[in-house]
């Protein structure tokens, strides 16, 4: 049976995010307590992992680290059809960087039990690091294709797999057990179906905290992370605006005067 | 050989390379390792991987470059995870670098999270600037909430950064530089679990965004897909190269290809177009140095008018439509315009 886990991250909705600001003040984060969604690229990971289940005899788990309101997103996996949800939740795993996520990932991974395949959005919509899935798979030992759009092939051991490049792609062969971190192009991912919901009633999510993972205080969270934040700063405006105001229509001929003047509309 | 001891290790670029010419961004970081270097009173080294590259390993040094360690062998012409983590971690443990910079390009952005894993030390994504604080710590400037980040690798080493293409300028070449070309002996029996079979090009459709004069850019005020056809329309018929902020990008209506930013590309067109954005800090630093920009955005309050010269306060499904349909006008007014002109000579 092909085991699956799919690494999972609840952000802030990406819609309401840029709402969130520093205060010059105080410079801490106003606005920080948005609503929590599943991050969306990892939709396209979930959305291939069922598509693995319903092709192969697969078993799928989902792993989150976050605070306990992230459950919610474990509950959305399940619902989705993820056989099994884990979260990791400790007051020592906040404010970890890329590096300590992949490490408290990895050791949730390695109780979980083996997996064949990791499958991880390519970035998170708030971090946006792109990293843990890289460092996941480093600390795991086993390979990893980034930005895959296109699962070639599927069976025996060697996978074959389409990933995104500038201006183009590659064609890559990787061994199982491995990590794959998807792009939006890969999939399109499926909604929640009521019955999905009420299954998901049924399903148990599994917390973890560190003493349940076995790891140091040390090595996790903000203490087990190589980066900090050391400052944050507002940013002044550069430019002087000029309001363009009237009507539609009148809006329009000054902007075009105004590029036209400034030689922008010379050929058509 | 003398040697001499530095307090600092090396300033370290992982330069990447496609067909065999060294890329831009490659070049751009090794300019800006040389100022780092100069600070820290340490030489600045180059890793350059590929095949037949003797050339491209004197243009590095004559960027700035103290020594260049050259991989040079068939297996290495294109990326090979596996072989390339290894080459380059193991050069690391030696060396021990202070500092170590990646492009943002696809390789970098794989490589450089393989490589910080296996040395446990910080990675900072896709930095806007690099300096060096009292300390001699690299401040690491990376644009989030409306503001600016600093991230700093206070205890590891390296401390490891990726920038974008177009952040940092391209050093003049001083072919007199004198610099050290170092050859890697390439293991043979690295064992591999990827192996690129292919890479397929593709030209990108349209005015590449790079290179384009006009850009209309449009975000999230789209609303929907019929929404960013109507910015997509106005970016046709302003011959303008179309991009986009990470909501559209999320939202399907286009490519990552096409976003403008701190993780997507930087542009510098003459003149910029901001539609549906709110001017996200993140978005705003890939237009460098742009002439004239234009913001419409249908929040009065928006922060995008703070970052504009000329700002339009309407709903862009509405405005656009208009707005082409008059550009359309006075283009057809302009050519009676020129053509009355002919007849008077």
């Amino acid at each position: 049976m092909l085991r699956i886990v799919v690494c999972v991250k609840a952000v802030p909705d990406p819609k309401e995010a840029g709402r969130i600001r520093i205060d010059p003040v105080s410079r801490a984060l106003v606005r920080a307590d948005l609503p929590l969604v599943l991050n969306p690229l990892d939709k396209n990971a979930m959305e291939a992992a069922l598509e693995l289940k319903e092709q192969f005899d697969a078993h799928l788990s989902v792993l989150s680290m976050g605070p306990p309101p992230a459950e919610s997103v474990v509950t959305e996996c399940l619902a989705l059809g993820a056989d099994q949800g884990y979260l990791l939740s400790d007051r020592a795993l906040a404010g970890a960087d890329a590096y300590a996520t992949a490490y408290t990932l990895a050791k949730g991974i390695e109780k979980i039990g083996p997996a064949d395949l990791v499958l991880c959005g390519r970035a998170s919509s708030d971090g946006s690091t792109e990293w843990v899935g890289p460092e996941l798979a480093t600390l795991l030992d086993i390979p990893i294709v980034t930005m895959v759009k296109e699962i070639v092939e599927c069976t025996g051991e060697w996978w074959k797999v389409k990933a995104s490049l500038d201006n183009g792609y590659r064609v890559v062969r990787v061994k199982l057990p491995a990590v794959l971190t998807v792009t939006r192009e890969l999939n399109i991912p499926r909604t929640l179906s009521f019955s999905g919901i009420i299954q998901a009633r049924r399903k148990q999510i599994t917390q973890w905290g560190i003493d349940d993972l076995d790891v140091p205080e040390e090595a996790v969270g903000l203490k087990g992370s190589p980066t900090i934040v050391s400052e944050m700063t507002t940013r002044e405006s550069k430019r002087d605006v000029e309001m363009i105001s009237g009507t539609r229509e009148e809006m329009a001929e000054r902007l075009i005067q105004e590029l036209a003047d400034a030689g922008f509309l010379s050929s058509s | 050989m003398k040697t001499v001891e530095y307090r600092h290790g090396p300033v370290w670029v992982i330069a990447e390379q496609i067909e065999g010419r060294v890329r831009a961004v490659s070049f751009q970081l090794i300019g800006h390792a040389r100022k780092l270097a100069d600070g820290l009173g340490t030489p600045v080294e180059v890793i350059l991987l590929g095949e037949s590259l003797d050339q491209q390993a004197q243009q590095v040094i004559a960027s700035g470059a103290d020594r260049v360690y050259l991989g040079d062998d068939p297996e290495l012409a294109v990326y090979q995870p596996d072989v390339y983590t290894e080459i380059i971690v193991k050069l690391a443990q030696e060396r021990r670098p202070e500092i170590m910079l990646l492009g943002s390009t696809f390789m970098g952005r794989e490589l450089a999270p393989l490589v910080a894993a296996r040395l446990r030390t910080g990675l900072t994504a896709h930095c806007i600037d690099l300096v060096l604080n009292e300390n001699k710590i690299l401040e690491q400037k990376v644009p989030a909430y409306g503001g600016l980040i600093s991230i700093t690798c206070p205890q590891k080493r390296p401390q490891m950064a990726t920038v974008a293409k177009g952040v940092f300028p391209r050093p003049e070449l001083d072919t007199g530089r004198m610099g050290e070309v170092v050859l890697l002996k390439v293991q043979k029996n690295i064992p591999r679990r990827i192996e690129t079979i292919e890479i397929v090009r593709e030209e990108p459709e349209g005015v590449p965004l790079e290179s384009a004069a006009i850009i209309v850019a449009g975000g999230a005020g789209a609303s929907d897909l019929e929404g960013w056809h109507t910015i997509a329309g106005l970016a046709q018929v302003m011959n303008a190269a179309l991009g986009s902020t990470r909501p559209a990008v999320d939202e399907g209506w286009t490519e990552l290809e096409t976003m403008i930013g701190q993780s997507g590309k930087m542009v510098s067109p003459d003149l910029y177009i901001g539609v549906g954005l709110s001017g996200e800090l993140q978005h705003m630093v890939g237009i460098v140095g742009a002439k004239v920009m234009v913001a419409i955005n249908s929040d009065a309050k928006s922060p995008v008018f703070e970052q504009v010269d000329y700002g339009i306060v309407d709903d862009c499904r509405r405005f656009i439509p208009v707005l082409i349909e008059k550009i359309g006008e006075y283009r057809s007014e302009g050519r009676e315009l020129n053509h009355g002109n002919q007849d008077e000579r």
